[in-house]
């Protein structure tokens, strides 16, 4: 995979951490094979929408990558409850259906961005890019490694 | 079945399909199918409801779907039957996608669920207005099938009714 420069945490210049959402192991292992391209850490996984808010709560990452159609919960709920008791997250929607009105409601509930599958890898690297331009100001610094 | 319901999937499969395999596809064979569905290996199906009603069946034989995986892998995979599933499911989940984004776009509300793994040999009939229509996508690691049984649903039918009169 191409190799890009690392983006990293202005506050400490530590590592970003990853939470991947997706109900696919494929798809998380190849998002995760991405994020680590870019210089991140993937602090943990899920595969569906419920078990994305706890590990939101216990993880505290910097950016989510959220899938949309999962089973239990669908991801631009999962993003709206997560929001709605972390202000400061990141979300990023990584999902195959883009079509406008699910990419208004995600962005609507909370989410900062919307990539389509299937992912191409210097697009995502840009979108990661550009959520974490208002870092100093949304810190989730010391969350821990 | 009505031909703009299908053409979205077939762009979409051809796209993701040549996208993530980097090699070019190859439609074949698209034929009307009244008989019951045969699975071929590897058989993920995804349920729609809503203005659009009916599924989309994607199957792989398994010697291609691990092919498949080992491609669309961007990490170091063993060669397990789970893999080859897992990567038949996510082929078909964005294909689906893609295509009902196209569809979304042109007025069509609906709701899709997960892939699942199809599992039984043999699926439910077609019937006359959920006809399937059967492609085979050609590529240089193997052939995809895809059946597609659509159908436009209930309020899409009403709402044409209501235009009409």
């Amino acid at each position: 995979m191409e190799k890009f420069a690392p983006v990293k945490r202005s506050v400490d210049d530590q590592p970003l951490r990853y939470l991947i959402v997706d109900d696919s192991v494929f798809a998380r292992k190849n998002l995760a094979q991405m994020v680590e391209s870019f210089g991140g850490q993937v602090a943990g996984e899920a595969s569906d929408g419920v078990t994305a808010i706890s590990e939101y709560d216990r993880l505290t990452p910097d950016i989510v990558l959220m899938d949309i159609t999962m089973p239990r919960m669908e991801g631009i709920e999962a993003a709206e409850k997560i929001v709605r008791s972390h202000p400061e997250a990141r979300i990023v929607m990584v999902s195959s259906v883009g079509y406008q009105e699910n990419i208004v409601a995600a962005l609507q509930r909370g989410a900062r961005h919307f990539v389509q599958k299937p992912v191409k890898p210097e697009v995502l690297y840009e979108v990661i890019k550009y959520v974490m331009r208002d870092e100093p100001a949304t810190s989730t610094a010391g969350a821990g490694a | 079945m009505r031909m703009e319901l299908i053409q979205p999937f077939i762009n979409s499969a051809d796209a993701v399909l040549a996208q993530g395999l980097e090699t070019p596809v190859f439609i074949e064979n698209l034929t009307m199918e009244e008989e019951a569905y045969r699975r071929k290996g590897i058989a993920a199906e995804v349920c729609l409801s809503g203005d659009i009603e009916g599924r989309i069946i994607f199957d792989v034989d398994e010697a291609t779907a691990l092919r498949f995986a080992r491609q669309l892998a961007d990490f170091e995979m063993p060669d397990s039957p789970e893999m080859a599933r897992e990567a038949v499911c996510e082929l078909a989940n964005q294909t689906i996608g893609n295509a009902i984004t196209v569809l979304n776009d042109q007025g069509f509300h609906f709701r899709v669920r997960p892939p699942t793994l199809h599992t039984a040999d043999q699926g439910a009939r077609s019937s006359e207005d959920t006809e399937a229509v059967v492609l085979c996508l050609s590529t240089e690691s193997g052939e995809v099938f895809m059946n597609v049984a659509l159908r436009y649903g209930s309020s899409a039918m009403n709402a044409a009714a209501a235009s009409a009169s």
